[in-house]
C-alpha cells in the first residue's frame, strides 16, 4: 500500500514537473516537504475519485426503474463499519507522524547557522546582518549554509515566506520569532508577506538571492563600508547611558553583562529564566518584568526610545561580551 | 384536541401539559447559564493569563481596592440569594405575601450592591484617577509595578461592569416577578418562573464569588490593611 | 403513527388554511410567533445577505483578472475581501440552515406545535436584524479593511476602518445564534413526540443537536473576544497591543476558538440534510444510523480542540503545534465515516435524480476533495508552506460552498414543496445545479494551485506568472455567479405561478410530510405517536403526492 503510494506520488511528481504547476525547489527542505505534498494530493485525488466513481456507478446501476419499486431493507455491516473507520485512522496516524517528524527537523536550526535578522513593518523589510549590511526588501544568503533569521515587527504581524524554501513564519510586535532554511540552489526567488498588515501589504515583496559562499563574502565586503551590529550595538549602549549602571565589573547600580549571554538567572520573581535575545529584548523594553534577584526594580524602560533594529544591535553587542571576555582571558 | 380549560393561567400552547412546560423552562435556563459561564470565561481566561504576565501590577491594583466595600458586597449578595430562596420557598407553600416581601427584599439588597459599586468604588476610583481611558493617572509610588496597574484596572472594569450588567438585568426580571407574584400568579402548582429565575440570581451571585478573590484578594491582605 | 395511515388524497389544496394564509398583514409576519413564519423571514434576510456577500466576491475576482488589479485601489479590495468574508461568514453560513431550515423543521420532524420558546425564536431573529444593520452601516459608511479574522495589532491599532461597527454588529448577531442553539437543545430535549426516542430521530436533528452544543458554548467566547476587541479600541489599554504589554497572539487564541467550531457549524446541518436526501432519493435507510448519529456529537466536540491548526506558524511551540495537529487530524474521522455512510446508503437503493439529490452528490464529492485537502493543512510540515496562502482559501471554500451552501440549496429544494406548498420547475432546477457545479470546481480548483505556487491571500495585487490561474478563477466565479441567480429566480417566480405542491412530492418518509403542504399554524391535528424507526422504507410505503 505505501509502495502504491510512493509510486503513485513518484508518478504525480514527475508529471508536475512543469513550473507553473510546481514551485521551484531551492533549499534543504523543500524536496521532503515536497514529497509529502505529492502523496497527500495522491491520496485526495483517489478518495475523490474512487467516492465519485462510486456513487456515479450505484446511481446508474440502481437508478429508479419503476415509480413504485422498493428496494431491499439497508443491512447492516459492523466490520465494515469497523474498517472505514480504523483504516483512516490508521493512514491519518502515519501522515501524522510523517509530517511531525518532518516539521520537527524543519524547526530546529543547526547550531552553526549564520545569523541574519529581519524586521518588518509597514510595508517592508529591513534585513541586517551582522557584519553591518543593511538590506531593504532584499535578502542575500549563501548557498549550502544554515542561515538562521531572528525576526520581529515594528507595528502589526507580518509573515516571511520564502515559498522557494518552503518555510514561513509569522513576524510580530514585542516578541522574536525565528526560522531556517539552507539553499540548495543559486539563483533569485520571492520574498512576499504572508499575513494581511494593512494597505500594501500585496507589495511587501522582496526577493531572496542565493550566492555561493565567495561571492556572498565578496558582496558583504563590497558596496560602503559599514561597522558592524556589534560596533553599532556598543555605540547606542554609551549614548543611551546603559554602561553607567552595567559596568563590566559589576560595581554599578545593575548586573555585569559579560558572559551573561547564554547563561540562566534568577530573577525576582523566583522563577529562572535563559538569557537569550528574547530575554535581552524584554529587559530593554520592559525591565520590571525581569529584575535579577539581587538587584532593585530601577532601571527604566526604554520603549519609544529605540527601534527594534536598535534593539538587535544591542543584543548583537551584548552576545559578543561573552566572547570577547573569553578572549582577553584568554580562555 | 386537548381542552384548553384543563390548563392553568400561564400554559403556552406549543407545549403537551405544565409539565412539559416546566421541564422546558428549566433545561432553557439551565443551557443559557452555560452560555453566559462560556462569555464569562473568555474574560476570565485573559484575565489569568495577564494576572500571571504582570503580577506586581495586578497586585498593586488589587491593593488599591477597598476590600471592605468588595467583602460587604460579598455579605449582601449571597443573603439576596437567601431571600430568592425564600421567596421560591415561600411560592412553594402558597404564602402570597411572603413572595412579594422576599422579592422585595433580594431587590433592595441587589440595588444596595449596585449602589455600593456604583457611588462608593467606582466613583471614588473616578474621582482618584484609576479609570482606564477616563484620565488614568500612574501614581509615581507605584515604581516598577506602574505601567501595567491600568491593565488590572481595565479587567477589573471590564469584569465587574459585566457582572453589573447582569445585575441590572435582574432586577429588571425580579421587578416583573413581584408585579406577578404580588397579582396572585404563583402558587404551588405554579412558580417555575420565580424557580428559572432563581438560577439566574444564583449564578449572578456565584460569579461575583469567584470575582471578588480574583480582584480583591490577590497577594494577601488583611481587613482594612490600607493601601 | 405510521404514514400508511395518512390518506394523501383527502388533503385539500388551494384554499384551505395553512401557515402562510391564516393571517394577513405585516404587523401578523413581524410579530409572528410561528416558527415556521420566522423560518421564512430568516430565509429573506440570509438571502439578502448571501447576494450582498457575493456581489463582494464577484468584485474581487473581476478586480484579480490583471496582476496589477483590474478594478480598485488596494484600500478598496481590502475592505472587499473583508466584507465579504464577515457578512458570508457570520450573516450567512453560521444562520444558513439552522435558521431556515432547522426553524421550519425541527418541531415538524419531532412531531411539536413549535419551538420550546417562540417569543425567544421571534427575538433572536430581530436580534440579527439589529446586527446586520450595524454591519451594513459600516459596509456603507466606510466600510471595514481589517479581514474577517480582525487580528490584532492592525485592527486595534492601525486600522483607520469602521471597525467597531463591525465587530458591534457581528457581536450582537451572536446572540441570534445563541438562542437559537438554546431553544433547539431544550425543544429536542423535550418535545419530542410520544415513542420518538432518540436513535428514532432523523438524522438532520442529530446534526442540529449537534450544531446547536457549538452555538452554546462556542458564540459566547467570540462575543467576549470582539467586546475586548472594541474597548481596546476605544480606550487603548493594551490588552492585544504590544507597544503597551499586551499579547496579540492572546486575541488569535480567543478568536479562533470560537471560529474553528464555527466552521462546523456551517457545516453539520449540510450533513444533516444529506442524510435526508440521501435517504429519500435512494428510498432506503440511511447506513450506520447509529455511527452517523455520533460521528455528528463527535465532531461537535473535536472542533473545540483544534483551533490552534490556524496558528502553526505564529511561532507557537513545536509540542502544541503536535498537539493541535493531531487533533486535526481525528476530527477528519468522523466526517469520513459519514461520507462511507452516505455512499453505503446508495448501494441497492433506488435512485433517483431529482434536483435535491443532484446536490446531495454535488456536495458529497466537493465536500471529500475539501475535507482531504484538509490534510495538508493539519500536516505540519506542508502547512507551513501553505498557510496564508490561496491554498487555505481553496480548501476552505470547497467545503463552505462546495459543500455547505450545496447542502443548504439541496435542502431549499428538498423542502420548498412543504414550505411554500409550491412545485419549482425541476428542468431548470437541474441545469442549475449543474451550471453551479461547473463554475464552482473552475473558480476554487486554480486556487490550490496557486496557493502551492507560494500566491499569498488577501492580495490586492499579484506577481504576474499567477495571471492564468486568477483568470480562470474569475471565469469560473462568473458561472457560478450566474448559477446562483438561477434558483433566484424560478424559485421566486415558483411562489406565485408554479404548480401547487401535495403534502409528499417526493415520497419522503419523515413527520413533516404527513402534513399538508404548506402546513396548517399548529403543524399537526393531533400530536403523532411514532412507532417506527427513521427512513423505514422497507417496512412501509410511502407514494408521491
Amino acid at each position: 500500500m505505501i509502495g502504491l503510494a510512493k509510486f503513485g506520488s513518484t508518478f504525480l511528481s514527475s508529471v508536475i514537473q512543469a513550473p507553473q504547476l510546481r514551485p521551484e525547489a531551492a533549499s534543504s527542505i523543500a524536496e521532503g516537504v515536497d514529497h509529502l505534498y505529492f502523496v497527500l494530493t495522491f491520496i485526495t485525488l483517489f478518495f475523490t475519485i474512487a467516492i465519485f466513481s462510486t456513487i456515479f456507478f450505484f446511481m446508474v446501476k440502481y437508478r429508479r426503474r419503476a415509480e413504485n419499486e422498493v428496494p431491499p431493507d439497508t443491512e447492516e455491516n459492523l466490520p465494515l463499519e469497523l474498517a472505514w473507520t480504523i483504516i483512516p485512522t490508521l493512514i491519518c496516524a502515519g501522515l501524522f507522524l510523517w509530517a511531525s517528524s518532518l516539521y520537527f527537523e524543519n524547526s530546529r536550526p543547526p547550531s552553526a547557522s549564520t545569523e541574519i535578522f529581519v524586521i518588518g513593518k509597514q510595508w517592508m523589510w529591513h534585513i541586517q546582518h551582522p557584519e553591518g549590511v543593511r538590506e531593504i526588501n532584499e535578502l542575500h544568503v549563501p548557498e549550502g549554509v544554515p542561515v538562521k533569521l531572528t525576526m520581529t515587527s515594528e507595528d502589526v504581524i507580518h509573515d516571511f515566506y520564502i515559498p522557494a524554501f518552503r518555510v514561513k513564519k509569522d513576524v510580530v510586535p514585542g516578541r522574536y520569532s525565528s526560522l531556517w532554511f539552507q539553499a540548495t540552489k543559486a539563483g533569485t526567488y520571492h520574498l512576499f508577506c504572508a499575513q494581511y498588515c494593512g494597505a500594501d501589504h500585496a507589495e511587501m515583496l522582496g526577493w531572496v538571492y542565493v550566492m555561493s559562499p565567495a561571492d556572498y563574502e565578496t558582496w558583504l565586503a563590497s558596496g560602503t563600508p559599514s561597522e558592524t551590529m556589534e560596533k553599532t550595538g556598543e555605540k547606542i549602549f554609551n549614548k543611551l547611558g546603559c554602561s553607567s549602571c552595567h559596568q563590566p565589573d559589576g560595581t554599578g547600580r545593575g548586573p555585569s553583562l559579560v558572559g551573561d549571554y547564554g547563561k540562566e538567572e534568577d530573577l525576582k520573581s523566583g522563577e529562572k529564566r535563559l538569557v537569550d535575545e528574547a530575554f535581552i529584548r524584554q529587559a530593554i523594553i520592559n525591565p520590571n518584568s525581569v529584575v535579577l534577584k539581587n538587584y532593585p526594580p530601577i532601571m527604566p524602560t526604554f520603549r519609544g526610545q529605540i527601534n527594534e533594529e536598535q534593539v538587535l544591535q544591542l543584543i548583537a553587542y551584548v552576545k559578543s561580551l561573552a566572547s570577547e571576555e573569553r578572549n582577553s582571558n584568554g580562555k | 384536541m386537548a381542552v384548553h380549560n384543563a390548563h392553568p393561567p400561564g400554559f403556552a400552547h406549543q407545549f403537551e401539559d405544565m409539565e412539559q412546560q416546566r421541564e422546558a423552562g428549566s433545561l432553557g435556563m439551565w443551557v443559557f447559564l452555560l452560555t453566559e459561564l462560556m462569555f464569562f470565561g473568555g474574560l476570565f481566561a485573559s484575565y489569568i493569563i495577564y494576572r500571571a504576565l504582570y503580577l506586581p501590577s495586578f497586585e498593586k491594583g488589587s491593593h488599591l481596592l477597598d476590600v471592605r466595600f468588595g467583602a460587604l458586597n460579598t455579605a449582601v449578595l449571597l443573603a439576596s440569594s437567601l431571600t430568592m430562596a425564600l421567596a421560591i420557598r415561600s411560592a412553594q407553600v402558597g404564602r402570597r405575601r411572603a413572595q412579594v416581601g422576599f422579592l422585595i427584599t433580594t431587590m433592595i439588597l441587589g440595588a444596595a450592591f449596585l449602589a455600593i459599586k456604583f457611588t462608593f468604588e467606582w466613583h471614588h476610583d473616578y474621582v482618584e484617577h484609576l479609570v482606564p481611558g477616563f484620565g488614568f493617572v500612574i501614581n509615581s509610588d507605584w515604581g516598577a509595578a506602574g505601567p501595567h496597574v491600568p491593565m488590572f484596572f481595565c479587567f477589573y472594569f471590564f469584569m465587574t461592569g459585566l457582572h453589573a450588567i447582569h445585575m441590572i438585568i435582574g432586577l429588571g426580571i425580579l421587578t416583573a416577578l413581584t408585579i406577578m407574584a404580588h397579582r396572585g400568579r404563583f402558587n404551588p402548582q405554579y412558580y417555575s418562573p420565580l424557580e428559572v429565575s432563581g438560577l439566574y440570581w444564583h449564578f449572578v451571585d456565584i460569579v461575583w464569588i469567584f470575582l471578588f478573590p480574583l480582584l480583591y484578594l490577590i497577594g494577601g491582605r488583611y481587613m482594612g490593611a490600607g493601601h | 403513527m405510521s404514514t400508511a395511515t395518512l390518506d394523501v388524497h383527502e388533503v385539500p389544496t388551494g384554499s384551505r388554511v395553512n401557515y402562510l394564509n391564516a393571517q394577513y398583514g405585516v404587523k401578523s409576519w413581524l410579530l409572528t410567533t410561528d416558527h415556521k413564519r420566522i423560518a421564512l423571514l430568516y430565509l429573506f434576510s440570509i438571502t439578502l445577505m448571501f447576494f450582498v456577500g457575493g456581489t463582494f466576491a464577484v468584485l474581487m475576482r473581476l478586480h484579480l483578472i490583471e496582476p496589477q488589479g483590474a478594478l480598485v485601489q488596494p484600500e478598496t479590495y481590502n475592505k472587499l475581501f473583508t466584507m465579504h468574508g464577515v457578512i458570508m461568514v457570520f450573516f450567512f453560513l453560521v444562520p444558513s440552515i439552522p435558521a431556515t431550515l432547522g426553524n421550519f423543521l425541527v418541531p415538524m420532524m419531532i412531531g411539536a406545535r413549535d419551538l420550546a420558546f417562540p417569543r425567544l425564536n421571534l427575538l433572536s431573529w430581530y436580534i440579527y436584524i439589529i446586527g446586520a444593520i450595524f454591519t451594513l452601516y459600516a459596509v456603507i459608511s466606510g466600510g471595514v479593511d481589517t479581514g474577517w479574522t480582525f487580528y490584532t495589532p492592525y485592527s486595534s491599532s492601525f486600522s483607520h476602518t469602521s471597525v467597531i461597527p463591525t465587530a458591534l454588529g457581528v457581536f450582537i448577531t451572536g446572540f441570534s445564534s445563541i438562542l437559537t442553539g438554546l431553544n433547539f437543545v431544550v425543544t429536542i430535549h423535550k418535545m419530542r413526540a410520544p415513542g420518538l426516542t432518540w436513535f428514532r430521530l432523523p438524522l438532520f436533528i442529530w446534526a442540529i443537536y449537534a450544531t446547536s452544543i457549538i452555538f452554546i458554548l462556542g458564540t459566547p467566547v467570540i462575543a467576549i473576544t470582539l467586546f475586548l476587541l472594541g474597548l481596546e479600541r476605544l480606550l487603548h489599554i493594551g490588552i492585544f497591543d504590544p507597544a503597551i504589554g499586551g499579547d496579540p497572539i492572546l486575541f488569535q487564541h480567543l478568536f479562533w476558538f470560537y471560529s474553528h467550531p464555527a466552521v462546523y457549524i456551517m457545516i453539520l446541518p449540510g450533513m444533516g440534510v444529506m442524510s435526508e436526501l440521501i435517504t429519500c432519493f435512494s428510498r432506503k435507510r440511511i447506513f450506520g444510523y447509529s455511527f452517523v448519529a455520533f460521528s455528528s456529537l463527535s465532531i461537535a466536540v473535536i472542533s473545540f480542540l483544534v483551533w490552534g491548526h490556524h496558528m502553526f506558524v505564529t511561532g507557537q511551540s513545536i509540542y502544541a503545534g503536535l498537539t493541535f495537529s493531531v487533533l486535526s487530524f481525528m476530527v477528519a474521522i468522523p466526517s469520513a465515516v459519514k461520507v462511507f455512510n452516505w455512499t453505503a446508503t446508495l448501494y441497492k437503493g433506488s435512485i433517483s435524480y431529482d434536483a435535491p439529490m443532484l446536490y446531495a452528490l454535488g456536495f458529497i464529492g466537493l465536500f471529500t476533495m475539501g475535507g482531504l485537502t484538509g490534510f495538508f493543512l493539519a500536516s505540519l510540515a506542508t502547512d507551513v508552506h501553505l498557510n496564508g496562502t490561496y491554498f487555505i482559501v481553496a480548501h476552505f471554500h470547497y467545503i463552505m460552498v462546495g459543500g455547505a451552501v450545496m447542502a443548504y440549496l439541496g435542502g431549499i429544494h428538498f423542502w420548498w414543496p412543504k414550505i411554500t406548498g409550491r412545485l419549482y420547475p425541476d428542468g431548470w432546477a437541474r441545469f442549475a445545479a449543474l451550471v453551479i457545479f461547473v463554475g464552482f470546481n473552475l473558480t476554487f480548483f486554480p486556487q490550490f494551485m496557486l496557493g502551492y505556487l507560494g500566491m499569498p491571500r488577501r492580495y490586492a495585487v499579484y506577481p504576474s506568472e499567477f495571471q492564468v490561474l486568477n483568470v480562470m478563477s474569475s471565469a469560473g466565479a462568473s458561472i457560478l455567479g450566474i448559477g446562483y441567480l438561477i434558483p433566484l429566480i424560478y424559485l421566486t417566480w415558483s411562489m406565485r405561478y408554479g404548480p401547487t405542491a401535495g403534502p409528499n412530492p417526493w415520497g419522503a418518509k419523515g413527520l413533516e410530510w404527513t402534513t399538508p403542504s404548506p402546513p396548517p399554524t399548529e403543524n399537526f391535528e393531533e400530536i403523532p405517536v411514532v412507532t417506527e424507526d427513521a427512513y423505514d422504507y422497507a417496512h412501509s410505503t410511502v407514494t408521491r403526492g
